[in-house]
């Protein structure tokens, strides 16, 4: 261990020198270089750890170049050549980085052991710090702020000197503040001011550098790492609360998808439809068929398949589900639980013809390019497949909205919702108004089903997985009322995951069961209902 | 108006003070005062939306006014109870739409209204005794529905359904009667035997008749009170109120 | 008192129905005990359990039909109460293995020495007791019908709102039951019973008694829903099916009576539950999934709805049904026939194969006229 600090103080000093570029040219003697080629060529981990510091001692300018080619397993040495192997294969003589006309015999990758491994790592800390890159420089620092490496303290504090770009600046310092922290013997008032630079940074890390204090430090420095630490963990309890918060939107945002066209179905025909689930997994399957089409036959469309999908998912699932109220629920006007079970059948026929067509497995639709990574805010993680889908959830609901308020069907629904004898008596055709409805609230499953094939498996059994809390949305939202619903499946989303954190996933979600079950004994319809008399009737 | 007076609160029957309920904010009833002495039979009219049946919903417990007073027997605040708690108090309801139990016999739904203990335990062991069989029997007698007894009640007409749901009323031995539209649907005939058996029944009974037909409110001669939106118009024997100004124009439109 | 309320109302069907399980009882486990295998009329012991496990479903079945046919009250979550049941009968099961479980602790089911559980959680106590394991079976189920109605049937939580509820308490008792740390062996559930009141339960006569025995339980639960149906409570039920706000205005407490009906049913369907255990050999969180109550409501409706008998028939039919379809080579196209049964029961067969029967047995017998003229419009 004392050997490897040791040689990590002489790279440090050595990298220093190379900073003065006078100084690195100075001493870069040729005699000095070949030295360090011929320790590489005889491929002895001391021989090899030597030429490392060698190189770094003399700048030499091929040196980041070797180094790197060392640590990936790149460079290759025999019959007193010495080879770097580039990424896409090409060979270079590592002396001057001209390409080599041909290979010559008898190469073999130069050795690694650990020793020789953290000489490396050192090595590119150091030469990392000095990057003409900004972004090199900001990802080296924090290479050296996980390492916490006192020695190359002074290596730091030149290139914070010599700094000019902000955001480099900081990370360095902070490099700089983590390895204070943990050097008992640097001046205390550095130390003090080192705990207030990672107080400012911040996050996890900073965190754990600062609970890294050794126990003997001095009453003024634990004190403010003990006020640093407690603000920190209450920034940090923040964010993660922002962070399930934008879970529970994202779960919230799935739910309403799913819900919503059930809360229309039930509001306007006081029809639960057990087969909705299955109107979302059509809609996912649709998805996939798209997708399958367009790899095949029009690869270059790939990034516009979900777009050429939400049309055909709505149109599919809609006119399922207007085949579903023409042939079936028709029949059963007024007779609610019965259709609940005549729908039950219609779920259970629909899943078992996915499965005996697609198989029972799980069929895999791509993400678009726009959908795929994801970016931070912050502390915050966000993918772009959920950004999307929260965005997607509420031009739906906008549209639906939209439809309802100022269409004629829209007008028609609402009047049937209300009072279906005297939209009746007003002319209005509930039969069609009936069809329609159950196609719109279909063809909008088969929306969700769109979006939920970007993060969940597509497989007959989907729409199962979704209808009881569908149901939930839909009974705690109130019916009759997109308001409600979308209020239910927001609650309903960011409770579930403000919940998880503390109770599990299991549980919370039997907790939101059980409270949910309890609410309807307080409110039996629901947060957003509708009064009067007419509804007791 | 019947002026509140402290001593008749305990001597009313039925005793309703400035009573208010509203409907997302229609006023369905505003100020209603209204009382009811015993064995006295009370006809009420108005037009269609003047508060009769929300009245009668406030009067049997299944709406809560907002504000308002209302007891009965002088000492029993209704407003507390529910719907269960205020049939057992005695005050029986016949609905403007007959509701009978259309899947079970005529006997059954007499047996189901007849006066006992409603609770699980007894109804569970129950054995009809031969007092309530022939409690049955005559109230079958009344209706004349002796003949049809074990045929469903669902199988009944219209008519024949009116007069099941009052033979219930009868069952239940109630200490007031809200009848809400007894002749509706009926023949001439039908109507005037009604006349005859509402009654007969106030006699040892009250009874409050909502009611449309002017001509049954005639035959049935009693004291009548208007509702108009929600609150009363006038009260008094009908040719007094049908004389009155303010109830021809609500009636006529004027 | 306790005789005329379990005979009152007694009709030809139900007179058959307790004959034809009477020779149930007696016959089958003769023909399985007593008679050689070569017989033609020999009862194979897997007969006999599948059998057993249909009369389970009947029972089951029965319960259902008494809150649903009855009471108008559609429980999409009674396999709750019967999985809750058979839970109890299965902890019980658990604790008769003793020592001869596979890591041979006396006192902790294989699964809490698996999960490194040093002592037995409370909840387990008593239970290597049978008449305390007993009572759990009914207690258990009963108890959460009564807090689960007590608060639903008070705040008048009706039609699809209960139906949906049932379903989420259910649900979350399959969430609940499929966790490891909850102590009921998580997603295997309780398995490799030993002994039943000190009789091997492999045992050829063991399972010869369970048969029997619920043959017993089933005319016994037939013989309570008849009685309660039959009584004014019965009548003051269909009432409530039927009209519940003029039932309410008749003086009746409602919520009582269904909190009444919603128990008893409950218990009734976890005794179901008990004896369907130890006849399949397991349970598991999987008996809380809401499809399996849901095809409940679906044997009930099959065999035709407010008859008891029909709810029965409706079980053994669908399930025997399912058995006969599902091993063979029709075994895909199972899930088809079970949801067009939905579809074709609830359109053109609203009454069931026995309501059906019936209507066109009055029709034959009587003339047309003579029939009740304006049948009522079935009520919901």
């Amino acid at each position: 261990m004392r050997f490897v600090s040791c040689l990590l103080r002489m790279i440090a000093l050595a990298t220093l020198l190379a900073l003065q570029p006078g100084a690195a040219s100075a001493q870069g003697s040729p005699q000095a270089a070949e030295e360090a080629f011929t320790r590489l060529g005889a491929d002895s981990f001391s021989d090899t750890n030597r030429a490392i510091e060698i190189l770094i001692a003399n700048a030499h300018p091929q040196a980041a170049v070797i180094i790197e080619a060392l640590a990936d397993g790149r460079l290759l040495a025999g019959g007193g050549a010495v080879v770097v192997k580039t990424k896409d294969g090409k060979l270079l003589d590592a002396k001057t980085g001209a390409a080599l006309a041909s290979e010559p015999p008898g190469l073999s990758a130069v050795r690694l052991n650990n020793g020789v491994r953290r000489t490396i790592q050192a090595a590119l800390g150091g030469l990392g710090l000095l990057n003409p890159d900004a972004g090199k420089r900001i990802a080296a620092a924090e290479a050296v702020f996980k390492s916490r490496d006192a020695s190359l303290l002074p290596v730091l504090e030149g290139a914070i000197a010599k700094e000019s770009d902000a955001r480099a600046k900081a990370a360095l310092r902070q490099a700089q503040a983590a390895i204070l922290i943990a050097k008992p013997d640097a001046p205390p008032f550095d130390r003090i001011a080192a705990v207030d630079v990672l107080r400012e940074r911040g996050d996890q890390d900073a965190l754990a550098t600062l609970r890294s204090l050794p126990g003997d430090s001095s009453a003024g420095l634990r004190e403010a790492q003990g006020r640093a630490v407690s603000a920190i963990e209450s920034k940090l309890a923040l964010w993660r609360a922002g962070q399930n918060l934008w879970y529970g939107l994202s779960l919230g945002s799935v739910l309403l998808l799913a819900a919503i066209g059930l809360a229309i179905t039930f509001g306007v025909m006081g029809v639960i439809n057990m087969a909705h689930g299955e109107m979302v997994m059509l809609g996912a399957y649709t998805t996939f068929i798209v997708q399958e089409l367009i790899r095949t036959r029009f690869p270059g469309l790939f990034d516009y398949s979900l777009l050429i999908a939400v049309p055909l998912a709505f149109l599919v699932a809609g006119l399922v589900g207007i085949a579903i109220e023409r042939g079936v629920i028709r029949f059963l006007y007024g007779r609610p639980l019965e259709t609940l079970l005549a729908t039950w059948g219609i779920s259970l026929i629909l899943q078992q013809a996915v499965r005996t067509a697609f198989g029972p497995t799980n069929r895999e639709v791509g993400a678009p390019n726009f959908m795929s990574g994801a970016f931070e805010i912050g502390q915050l993680a966000i993918t772009w497949n959920r950004l999307w889908i929260i965005v997607f959830a509420g031009l739906v609901f906008a549209a639906l909205l939209a439809i309802l308020k100022l269409t004629p069907i829209g007008l028609q629904m609402r009047a049937v919702t209300q009072n279906r004898r005297m939209a009746s008596a007003m002319g209005i055709r509930t039969g069609r108004v009936d069809a329609l409805t159950f196609g719109l609230g279909s063809g909008v499953a088969g929306l969700a089903g769109v979006a939920l094939s970007q993060i969940d498996n597509v497989s007959p059994n989907l729409g199962q997985s979704y209808i009881i809390d569908s149901f939930m949305v839909v009974v705690f939202g109130g019916v009759g009322n997109l308001w409600g619903t979308l209020v239910g499946a927001m609650t309903l989303g960011i409770a579930n995951k403000l919940l998880e954190p503390y109770a599990g996933a299991v549980l919370g979600k039997i907790a939101l069961l059980v409270f949910i079950i309890l609410f309807i004994q307080k409110r039996p319809r629901g947060l957003f209902a509708q009064k009067g008399r007419a509804v007791e009737a | 108006m019947n002026a509140p007076v402290p001593g008749a609160l305990t001597s009313s029957l039925l005793y309703l003070d400035g009573v208010s309920v509203s409907f997302d904010g229609f006023k369905a009833i505003r100020g209603l005062s209204l009382t009811i002495e015993p064995g006295e039979m009370r006809a009420i009219i108005g037009p269609n939306g003047a508060g009769k049946t929300t009245m009668m919903d406030i009067i049997t417990g299944k709406t809560k006014p907002d504000v308002g007073t209302v007891m009965f027997g002088g000492s029993v605040d209704l407003t507390k109870l529910d719907e269960a708690a205020i049939a057992n108090l005695g005050i029986g309801r016949k609905f403007q739409k007959p509701t009978v139990f259309d899947f079970h016999t005529i006997e059954d739904n007499i047996l189901l209204a007849l006066k006992s203990k409603r609770t699980v335990a007894r109804t569970l062991f129950w054995k009809t005794a031969a007092a309530d069989a022939k409690r049955i029997d005559d109230i079958l007698g009344i209706i004349k529905l002796g003949d049809a007894r074990d045929r469903l009640a669902g199988s009944l007409s219209h008519g024949q359904k009116q007069w099941l749901e009052i033979g219930m009323l009868l069952a239940q031995d109630p200490k007031l009667l809200l009848v809400d539209e007894p002749a509706a649907g009926m023949t001439d005939g039908e109507t005037a035997e009604t006349a005859v058996l509402l009654k007969e029944i106030a006699r040892d009974h009250s009874v409050i008749v909502v009611e449309h037909d002017m001509g049954f409110i005639r035959e049935l001669g009693v004291k009548v009170t208007v509702l108009h939106e929600g609150s009363v118009l006038a009260e008094g024997p009908l040719d007094q109120v049908s004389a009155n100004e303010r109830v021809v124009e609500v009636y006529l439109g004027r | 008192m306790i005789t005329r309320f379990l005979i009152q109302g007694m009709d030809k069907r139900g007179l058959v129905f307790l004959a034809v399980l009477v020779a149930l009882a007696v016959l089958v486990p003769l023909a399985n005990l007593l008679l050689p295998p070569g017989s033609i009329l020999h009862v194979p012991t897997s007969a006999m359990s599948l059998w057993g496990k249909y009369l389970c479903y009947a029972l089951l079945a029965i319960s259902l039909d008494l809150v649903w046919g009855y009471c108008g009250i559609l429980s999409l979550g009674h396999g709750a109460f019967f999985a809750l049941g058979g839970y109890a009968m299965g902890m019980y099961l658990m604790r008769q293995i003793g020592s001869r479980g596979t890591y041979g602790n006396p006192i902790l089911p294989d699964f809490m020495v698996f999960l490194n559980w040093s002592e037995l959680p409370w909840y387990w106590y008593g239970f290597s007791s049978f008449p305390f394991a007993v009572l759990m079976v009914l207690a258990v189920p009963g108890l959460l019908a009564f807090v689960f109605g007590w608060f639903a049937f008070r705040s008048r939580v009706t039609g699809v709102y209960l139906s949906i509820i049932t379903q989420a308490l259910t649900y979350a008792l399959l969430l609940a039951f499929f966790r490891n740390d909850m102590g009921f062996g998580g997603n295997n559930g309780l398995t490799d019973f030993k002994e039943i009141v000190g009789f091997n339960v492999q045992a050829q006569s063991t399972r010869a008694a369970l048969f029997s025995m619920t043959c017993v339980m089933l005319i016994a639960g037939f013989l309570i829903a008849r009685g309660i149906v039959s009584s004014k409570l019965g009548k003051v039920v269909i009432a409530i099916r039927d009209a519940e706000s003029r039932t309410r205005f008749l003086g009746y407490r409602v919520d009582r009576f269904k909190l009444f009906v919603f128990t008893v049913s409950a218990c009734m369907a976890g005794v179901a539950g008990a004896l369907y255990v130890p006849q399949v050999g397991i349970i598991n969180p999987s008996e809380f999934a809401p499809a399996n109550s849901i095809e409940t409501v679906i044997w009930v409706a099959v065999g035709g709805r407010g008859t008891l008998v029909g709810a029965a028939l409706g079980a053994v039919v669908v399930n025997y049904a399912k058995t006969v379809f599902t091993s063979g080579f029709m075994a895909p196209y199972w899930l088809f026939a079970l949801g067009a049964l939905f579809v074709f029961v609830t359109i053109f067969m609203p009454k069931g194969i026995l309501g059906t029967a019936q209507d066109w047995w009055a029709r034959r017998k009587a003339p047309p006229e003579a029939s009740p003229a304006a049948e009522p419009a079935p009520a919901e």
